[in-house]
Parts: structure tokens; C-alpha cells; sequence
């Protein structure tokens, strides 16, 4: 194997229920339940797994997720607006550490 | 049922007697010559193709519209502006049917010579659908070539001033997707369109029809040379609605090609698959009782127009896109409709 990573292993990802398709069922259904539209549009839905994709930074799900977010009509902006947010709160959630480090020197601090 | 490990070349359409349903509407072809090379186009329009719809076929189309009941007359291309009999067609049709339609796209009424064709379209009460695959200049340069987006921004305004699509006469704008995926909700992107087009360019228009790409002609040489044929394949066979079987327009539409050849569609027509042995291939045998409850030709790329929400060459044909599930099959008979 030359790549870690293989576009044609998203349209395999069947195979993870292979030794266990009772829980594997039971992830799809709870999947495919979230993903339709409730109080959320499934454009909305979408967007936020595009957003979530990159935050955890899985390039099937950033693939899969960018396809979904053309099919509902969202271009380039909408998905870089997105991903803006989710990049946002990612670097926000690291900068907030920044007390503990000041708490820490507050703590052995004179 | 497809799964996604069937290869794209085994992937057929499913065994349904598809059998139209009367003839409503009459498309006719009138040739393949274009001012745009669109990146989409299913008859691969051009500026060097030379196909054109003669007077003599013009003449046999106009005896069928006068002695059958048939209600529309529909006329694409190419751009239909290019053929110098498109006026007395339109001049002739409008006498003998209730409806006429062009399908434009925009850019072809900037040549200097097609500068009166809209003012023609008026007076003649046509119905315009024009092509618009995005609002956004990006999206639409890059389907349809450098600059056509504000070229057709341009056309737009005049024929809004000239009263289309602003309550009088009709301008239809159609969107197709930009790339290998399936088009959106059409009710949701047309409020896009029409708040984006009016805030930010003033432009006004009817309805948005929603087309899925067929995969023929140029799109089809697009998904082979991008590596995206097989996998666009499945998207539409996995995406397969059988809600959308009843509005598929060959039910209620015969097209005529730019020779008088006669097809299902104009989607058949360009990938030259003929219709049912029973029926007459050419304009010159027509028989209406024949055609009016032939059963359909199909192909992989009927594909094309149930999935989803269905396409028709007037936009969407099901509400509910989910009639039969639209998510992909996965190779264990699992679904879902975005994995990662």
C-alpha cells in the first residue's frame, strides 16, 4: 500500500460491518436518521458535517461532505465560510488553554 | 438493485415498460451550431458544427402541429438563434399552437446579428428558458466559458425591460449542476437564485427548472477524463426514483432532430439511440396514434433523469426525492447519503 488514504475506500466503507453488522446497522440507521432534515434543512445539516470534517480532519468525510454541500447548491463561498467557522472555534479552543497557562503561573508564581 | 461494486459499464437502466402517454409537446432540434462550447453540453454544440434544421423538414414538422393536437411547440439547439429558418418557424408554429418555447442562452442575442431575435420573441409571445447554471460569476465562467456570465447578466436586464419575466411574458432560467453531483432542492435554489439575481444584478425572472447532467456528449467526455464516470454512474443509479418514472418528459414529448429524425428525447437524439422498432423514424411518416403510446428507448443516461428529484427538460418531476431512497448503496445493502 503505497497511500494511507484511498478515495475508492469511502465507497467501501460497507465493509467496516463486515464482523459486526448488527452494531454497523445500528450506526447507519442512527446516521442516516441525523442527516434528515428536522428543524435543521438538510443544507444546514450538511454544512455542519462539511465544518466537523475539517475539525477532525478526515479526507473521506471532507470528500463526501463537499459533494453533499454542491448537491444542495452551496458553492466555494458557502463551504469556506464554513470551514472559516470551524477553524475559528478550533483556534478559539486552543487560545482559551492560554489561562490554564497563566493559572499555572499564577499558582507557582510569588 | 446497483451496488457500488458494479462497474459503471454494467450499470443499465432498470427494466421498466416506459410507454408514453399522448404527445403534448413536439421538441425540435435545430441544429448543433453554438456560439459557446459549454463544458456540459449533451450535443456537444459548437462553432464549428454545421447540422441545421432545413425549410423542407420545417415545412413537414408545421403539417403535424396543424393536423395533430399538439399543444407545445418546444425548440433547442445548439442555439436555435444560428439557423436562419428559426423566424419562420416560430412566425408559422405561433399561428398553429398555443405554446411556444425557445430554449436560448443568452449570449447569442449579443451577436450583431441576432440583436432583433428578442424583440421577435416578444412580439411572437414566446416562452423563453434560458441557461443559467449558477448565480454566481465564477460557477457559470467556468461551465460555460470566460465572460458568459456577465454577458448573460446583460441579456438578462434587456429582456426584463422588454417585459420577460416580469409578469408578462415568460423567461424560465435553468440551473444544471457544475461538475459530477446531482442538483439541488430546484424549490430551494430558486429562492437563491431570485434573491441573488435581483439583489445584486437587478434581474427578475419565472422559474428555475433544475437539470441533472446527462452523461453523454461533452459531460460524458468530462466524467471520462476526470475519473469521475463510474462513480457519477452509481450516484444515479443509487439515487434511482421511482416516483419520478410518471413526469419523465419522453412520456409526453417526441423530438425531432435536426434531420427529421425522430427520438424520445433530445438526450436520445444526441447519443443516436432510435426509437422503438414499431415506430416511424422520420418526421416524413409521423404517426401520432403510433408515437402517442410507443414504448421508450432507454439507456445508462436515462439514469440521469430519475434520480432524485427527477429532470425533465422543464425542471424537477417529484417533490419527494426520497420516493426510493436517494442515498448511494453500499456493497452490504447498507445506505447512507454522506460517509466519512
Amino acid at each position: 500500500m503505497s497511500d494511507y488514504y484511498n478515495d475508492e475506500d469511502l465507497d467501501r466503507f460497507g465493509e467496516v460491518g463486515k464482523y459486526n453488522p448488527e452494531l454497523f446497522r445500528k450506526f447507519m440507521d442512527w446516521y442516516n436518521a441525523s442527516l434528515k432534515a428536522g428543524t435543521l434543512t438538510k443544507r444546514e445539516k450538511v454544512l455542519i458535517g462539511l465544518a466537523v470534517a475539517h475539525t477532525i480532519q478526515c479526507p473521506y468525510c471532507i470528500d463526501a461532505y463537499t459533494r453533499s454541500c454542491l448537491e444542495e447548491g452551496m458553492g466555494l463561498d458557502h463551504m469556506t465560510e464554513a470551514v472559516h467557522v470551524a477553524s475559528a472555534v478550533r483556534g478559539g479552543a486552543s487560545l482559551i488553554h492560554c489561562l490554564q497557562a497563566h493559572n499555572s503561573v499564577d499558582k507557582v508564581s510569588m | 438493485m446497483w451496488t457500488t461494486e458494479t462497474p459503471a459499464t454494467l450499470i443499465t437502466f432498470p427494466k421498466t415498460q416506459l410507454k408514453a402517454c399522448g404527445i403534448v409537446t413536439l421538441q425540435v432540434n435545430t441544429g448543433y451550431g453554438c456560439n459557446q462550447t459549454c463544458r456540459h453540453c449533451h450535443v456537444a454544440g459548437g462553432p464549428e458544427r454545421t447540422e441545421m434544421l432545413g425549410v423542407e423538414t420545417i415545412d413537414t414538422i408545421l403539417g403535424i402541429l396543424k393536423n395533430y393536437d399538439i399543444k407545445t411547440l418546444d425548440i433547442t439547439g445548439g442555439a436555435p438563434e444560428l439557423n436562419p429558418n428559426l423566424g419562420y418557424l416560430i412566425g408559422k408554429a405561433r399561428k398553429i399552437v398555443n405554446r411556444v418555447i425557445v430554449r436560448t442562452n443568452l449570449t447569442v442575442l449579443l451577436e450583431e446579428a441576432m440583436l432583433g431575435f428578442a424583440a421577435f420573441y416578444r412580439d411572437n409571445g414566446v416562452e423563453l428558458i434560458a441557461s443559467l447554471p449558477h448565480y454566481t460569476q465564477d460557477m457559470v465562467d467556468r461551465v460555460r466559458g470566460k465572460g458568459v456570465f456577465y454577458k448573460s447578466i446583460h441579456v438578462l436586464r434587456q429582456l426584463n425591460e422588454m417585459g420577460f419575466g416580469t409578469g408578462l411574458l415568460t423567461l424560465n432560467l435553468v440551473y444544471n449542476p457544475q461538475g459530477a453531483f446531482l442538483p439541488p432542492s430546484q424549490h430551494i435554489i430558486e429562492e437563491q437564485f431570485r434573491s441573488e439575481l435581483f439583489e445584486k444584478h437587478s434581474v427578475r425572472f419565472d422559474n428555475l427548472y433544475t437539470i441533472c447532467n446527462v452523461p453523454i456528449g461533452r459531460f460524458a467526455d468530462f466524467l471520462r477524463r476526470s475519473g469521475n464516470y463510474g462513480r457519477y454512474m452509481e450516484r444515479l443509479a443509487s439515487a434511482f426514483n421511482l416516483g419520478t418514472l410518471d413526469g419523465v418528459m419522453c412520456r409526453r414529448l417526441v423530438s425531432v432532430g435536426w434531420d427529421g429524425s425522430l427520438y424520445d428525447c433530445d438526450f436520445n437524439q444526441a447519443a443516436q439511440l432510435k426509437l422503438d422498432g414499431d415506430c416511424p423514424q422520420h418526421v416524413r411518416n409521423f404517426d401520432y396514434d403510433v408515437l402517442a403510446g410507443r414504448e421508450i428507448t432507454t439507456a445508462p443516461h436515462c439514469l440521469a433523469c430519475t434520480a432524485g428529484q427527477g429532470s425533465t427538460c422543464t425542471g424537477s418531476t417529484c417533490a419527494d426525492s426520497t420516493c426510493s431512497g436517494s442515498a448511494p448503496v453500499l456493497r452490504d445493502g447498507n445506505s447512507m447519503s454522506s460517509s466519512g
